[in-house]
């Protein structure tokens, strides 16, 4: 493993959002703060930086992690996706997140960049999740506006219209 | 009054940025060049005088421009004015003494975030701790704790209040049936936390702050005075987008205040973000309150008179609009009941708490909790059905409006029907048999009610009520409510709306822009609508805001005013060119025409355009076509009188909840079984919005009634201080939730709406605690009731609790930070060796973990140099440690003080040593302590474990250096032992 000096910068490289990204920092430093100071990425939130809220949620290399609890210089070489890389394009939603939008699952919209996360990779590792799997990964998630129902409603259809997509592909 | 309503369910305009990471929240958002970024050092005793702040070391950081405080603050501004005339100072950062822990203490500025928190942590600061007082009751002892010495007591405000005549309704009563409850502190914690980017211009001496303040801008003179410029020199600027608020960024204008005099101090610009931590101490919440009502009744349970005696605590300090929580709801005290008689007697104390502000509910919670709890109470000891105790009192439906004893004015509502409604529709018959069969079980199940009037649009003179109409003469009336919007026209004839409702999630643009585009027969996604309100150029008064639920009642109203003038001007251009009457056109489809002839139509755009292009053609209008701003308040939002009677809000909704509560017997946590919730909230602009209104009141209240509290330990301390601490629902807490309406529209505001938002916050709390009282009444009769209604508190009522595991008492309530502890341990070596070791600075060095160096002061004190973590937190403390009772070499009392960055501790323990018959010894020790600061708020849960495990590592390490014989000689044997291991 390469041995950082923590009084030094370190040039990072990785993959975010399928783009090969450099930012500058010191060993310290969390991925949160790389990602949106850095790198201006601003759709990822901070809402605890202890890792509770789930609204700094982000994929690293496939898995779901807390970017307020990841240190940048772990991601060097990997692949990060956040939730300005869901939209197939822009101007455009995923299913998911046209399944947000028609069931009114947010609100002041500052948690739901984690919670997009999550689910997002909830419905790439398990197409056919029920409701009992996606109360179970969104309760990883703190959202003080909505009451999570409209969430878990919003989640739902979206596994039908994948399951449906998939079925007349 | 009630105008159409768009009735199309739209998608909101809002959603898609906010879903693809495109929102413009205020950490989003760009900084000038040269921005410093700044930290807070904050106390950690809840009462102190702050003695001396040693900050040269965090001054000689690399990357520290500089580090500031109260002193440097008051050169440069002034106190928070204080709602209440009172001689007291409310600075936003400690001067000579510390009121409540978590205090700004000083403020460091620098190049990053992250070097002005390392600067943080080489602040010192000298402290002489005091007793703090923390309960609003004791607060009035006489022999209390004084926060402020120039009040000479903590009581801030006392008045009483007379409406009708209650004293000879009492005299007469069959039944007088009272209850005392206690309502915590708690908070909807947005998940933003707050932010702030001030900057000042020198020459034009005006300051230029962007934060993700929430209104009511009543307090913008507040923070301009403070500030010491005039208002228009102080201009404040909030972000599109706000996660989330709930009533609580109201409490971020001390901050501006503090973080612009740094950015004068400065002459720089300064940011700064909150972080949880901040948040969790010391932003704002909920009053705390002791309430004990009092009900004069009939032997039908019709009550004829209340008598209510508050005491809030606004916490340390009296901060605006503060004590508006205790006066928001005094127009309807009475509830959803026709009670004519009224007593009524308030009292503000001040306390070593946070200083509070607004919440979601704001006082709603207070009132509903006592007055339906009294209500079920009445059922209990006059032997009614609670439904009927409650359909007794209802206010009849010929009664509306209906005016309040205190002065409110009910504007519609019809409670009889919606009642009845709900009672039907959510099966209450079933629910009652459920309730039959569980308990035939042997379950502890419970059925609860509430009825709860939803207070909107608050009058800007209700708070003014805590005068005395002597008092309100001499500083002149204060009412109404003043509601802006601008619609503006562009020279393409599109159209932007201008709010001055600063939403943080409710949708505002969206019902903005389908009100505007019904209107003017265009489509909602073609009217754009901004969010971001800056005071140097978009119309405001002191209304202005995201608060007491005033979107849909008037600043939609005020959108719907404006964009009917501009429609009507619209309608003149559009008659004169295809010679027909206005009020002959229709707006439709981007086009206008006569009702009569659609095929000649003009396009909408060439008529909307024709201001700024042809002038000169135009017909006479009575105002500009292209931007009309209108400004608009309600009549009957009038100043309170000479009675004292007020009309605190324009418009009242109604909520009548039912709920079936199961108590777990083995666990003793309350689970919901059934939730049903009924709301007449006038005109509905959009179901979809209004469901999500409800359900996230109705999350919080669970919140606030199973399992948040902001709990202080007795010596003040912060104990809630991350989301583990202060747990907040996840998906898996909030039960299914049925939601009924029925329609009355309001006759006052513009669209017959009325607000929904916070409804569920007032009546579900109550709710839920009345079913769980009546789950436990079988076995337990009538309880007293402290939300949040943890298993801990419920199992206090059972009998048949079951014995905690020997060594794991239960010592506290809530879980905290004082620790005790008992425990022994064997060492290999002789009594007098161990003594001697301990009594050696540098052997001690080595035994005490984490121990960088420990110092002899004298024979009996040490001072040592520790690096400790518990939890999440790991930091260094100064340990002053001062030995006692010596009997050597039999045993020691140690007194210690710690104190660092992180927080402070104090604790007190004996050693005994007694030798056993192997040679070795027996070491026993006993311990009390108690930490504060950081430690305490982030870690309590984790203390009890962290402290074992430090005192066992002691022990072990003490008696490995006991037991090597090198570690029992003199210095030069040391040494020589050393130098003649290497060699």
């Amino acid at each position: 493993m390469r041995r950082l000096d923590a009084r030094q910068t370190h040039v990072i490289r990785f993959t975010l959002n399928g783009r090969a990204v450099e930012a500058h920092c010191s060993p310290r430093m969390l991925l949160s703060d790389v990602l949106r100071g850095e790198l201006g990425a601003t759709g990822t939130h901070v809402g605890c930086e202890h890792g509770v809220c789930g609204a700094c949620t982000v994929r690293i290399d496939g898995m779901m992690a807390r970017s307020c609890l990841t240190l940048a210089v772990q991601v060097e070489g990997a692949t990060v996706d956040t939730v300005e890389g869901v939209a197939p394009a822009p101007g455009r939603l995923s299913v998911l997140q046209d399944a947000f939008r028609k069931h009114h699952a947010l609100q002041c919209g500052f948690c739901t960049a984690g919670i997009v996360m999550s689910l997002d990779t909830l419905l790439r590792d398990a197409p056919d999740a029920d409701e009992a799997r996606i109360r179970d990964v969104l309760s990883g998630h703190l959202c003080r506006c909505t009451g999570y129902h409209a969430i878990v409603q919003a989640a739902l259809e979206a596994v039908e219209t994948l399951r449906k997509e998939t079925d007349h592909a | 009054m009630a105008k159409d309503v768009p009735h199309q369910p739209m998608p909101r305009l809002e959603d898609a940025p906010l879903l693809t990471g495109r929102g413009q929240f205020f950490d989003d958002l760009p900084v000038p060049h040269g921005t410093l970024y700044a930290a807070i050092l904050r106390s950690p005793h809840a009462h102190a005088r702050l003695r001396a702040i040693h900050a040269d070391a965090a001054r000689g950081l690399a990357g520290v421009h500089s580090v500031l405080t109260g002193e440097d603050y008051a050169g440069v501004a002034a106190p928070l004015m204080v709602g209440v005339r009172l001689p007291i100072e409310c600075w936003p950062i400690a001067r000579h003494k510390v009121r409540y822990a978590g205090e700004p203490v000083a403020v460091v500025l620098a190049g990053d975030r992250y070097i002005a928190e390392d600067a943080l942590d080489l602040i010192e600061v000298d402290y002489d701790p005091f007793a703090p007082v923390l309960d609003p009751v004791e607060a009035l002892d006489a022999d209390a704790p004084v926060l402020h010495d120039e009040m000479g007591g903590n009581l801030g405000s006392d008045r009483q209040f007379t409406y009708g005549d209650p004293g000879a309704a009492f005299d007469d009563a069959e039944h007088v049936v009272d209850i005392s409850v206690r309502y915590p502190r708690n908070s909807c914690t947005p998940i933003e936390t707050y932010g702030v980017l001030a900057q000042w211009e020198p020459h034009g001496q005006s300051f230029d702050i962007t934060a993700n303040f929430q209104g009511p801008f009543s307090i913008h003179p507040v923070i301009a005075r403070a500030l010491q410029v005039p208002g228009n020199r102080l201009r404040l600027r909030t972000p599109e987008d706000s996660g989330g608020s709930f009533g609580v960024k109201q409490g971020v204008f001390p901050y501006i205040a503090l973080l612009a005099a740094c950015a004068r101090l400065a002459d720089r610009p300064v940011k700064w973000v909150e972080d949880r931590l901040e948040h969790l101490t010391a932003s704002v919440s909920s009053t705390n309150r002791a309430i004990t009502l009092r009900a004069a009744v009939r032997g039908d349970g019709r009550i004829t008179a209340l008598d209510y005696d508050q005491v809030e605590d606004v916490g340390a300090y009296l901060r605006a609009p503060e004590p508006a929580t205790l006066y928001r709801m005094h127009g309807n005290l009475c509830g959803a009941y026709d009670i004519a008689n009224l007593s009524v007697r308030n009292r503000i104390v001040m306390t070593n708490k946070t200083p509070t502000g607004l919440n979601r509910g704001f006082g709603g919670p207070q009132i509903y909790f006592v007055l339906e709890r009294l209500m079920q109470r009445i059922a209990a000891e006059l032997d009614l059905d609670p439904v009927e105790v409650i359909r007794t009192n209802l206010i009849p439906t010929d009664a509306f409006p209906y005016r309040t004893a205190s002065g409110a004015t009910y504007d519609s509502g019809d409670y009889v029907r919606a009642f009845e409604q709900a009672l039907k529709d959510g099966r209450y018959d079933a629910l009652v048999a459920r309730r039959n069969e569980r308990r035939a079980e042997g379950r502890m199940y419970g059925i609860g009610l509430s009825v709860a009037v939803e207070p909107s649009v608050s009058n800007m003179g209700y708070l003014s009520t805590v005068l005395t109409p002597e008092e309100r003469a001499r500083s002149g009336p204060k009412n109404g409510a003043q509601s802006s919007a601008t619609v503006h026209i562009d020279p393409v004839g599109t159209i932007t709306v201008q709010l001055d409702s600063v939403p943080q999630g409710q949708g505002h643009k969206t019902v903005a822009a389908g009100i505007v585009a019904e209107r003017f027969g265009l489509s909602p996604g073609n009217i754009k609508v901004v969010a971001a309100l800056d005071t140097s150029k978009d119309a405001w008064s002191i209304a202005a805001g995201n608060y007491a639920s005033r979107f849909a009642a008037a600043s939609a109203g005020a959108v719907c005013i404006a964009a009917d003038r501009l429609r009507d001007r619209l309608a003149w251009i559009a008659a004169a060119q295809l010679n027909v009457v206005p009020d002959d056109l229709r707006f439709e489809g981007g086009r206008i025409f006569a009702a009569g002839n659609p095929d000649a139509a003009l396009p909408f755009a060439r008529v909307a355009s024709a201001a700024h292009w042809a002038p000169a053609t135009l017909p006479e209008l009575d105002g500009s076509p292209i931007r009309e701003t209108a400004i608009w308040t309600a009549p009957e939002l009038s100043a309170p009188n000479e009675a004292d009677e007020i009309n605190s809000s324009l418009c009242h909704g109604f909520i009548f909840d039912f709920c079936g509560v199961e108590i777990d017997p083995i666990t003793h946590e309350a689970h919901i079984d059934r939730y049903v919730s009924m709301h007449d909230c006038g005109t509905i602009l959009h179901e979809g919005m209004v469901e999500g209104q409800i359900r996230g009141a109705f999350a919080h209240a669970i919140g606030a009634s199973l399992y948040e509290e902001y709990a202080y330990d007795e010596d003040g301390a912060f104990l809630a201080g991350t989301f583990a601490d202060y747990p907040v629902p996840t998906v898996h807490e909030i039960p299914d939730l049925e939601i009924y309406h029925i329609c009355t529209p309001s006759p006052v505001t513009p669209l017959g709406a009325k607000g929904v938002g916070e409804g569920n916050c007032m009546s579900t709390p109550v709710c839920v605690a009345n079913a769980v009282a009546d789950a436990l009444r079988p076995g337990c009769g009538e309880v007293d009731l402290v939300l949040p209604l943890i298993p801990a508190r419920i199992a206090g009522f059972l009998q048949d609790e079951p014995r905690a595991p020997e060594g794991q008492e239960k010592r506290r309530e809530t879980g905290g930070k004082g620790l005790s502890g008992t425990g022994q341990a064997r060492v290999d070596a002789a009594p007098q060796d161990i003594w001697d070791l301990l009594m050696d600075a540098d052997q001690l060095a080595a035994i005490i973990p984490g121990a960088h160096g420990v110092k002899r002061l004298s024979p009996t004190r040490f001072l040592a140099d520790v690096t400790l973590g518990v939890g999440p937190v790991k930091g260094r403390y100064r340990v002053d440690v001062a030995l006692s009772d010596l009997d050597e070499p039999r045993s020691a009392v140690l007194t210690g003080k710690a104190s660092g960055a992180l927080g402070t501790g104090m604790g007190e323990g004996r050693v005994t040593l007694t030798p056993d018959d192997a040679g070795g010894t027996l070491i026993g020790y006993a311990y009390d302590a108690s930490v504060g600061g950081k430690v305490a708020s982030v870690g309590g849960r984790l203390l009890d474990g962290a402290a074992k495990i430090v005192i066992g590592q002691f022990f072990s390490a003490l008696g490995r250096r006991a037991g090597d014989p090198t570690h029992r000689q003199g210095i030069f044997a040391r040494l020589r032992a050393r130098l003649g291991g290497a060699s």
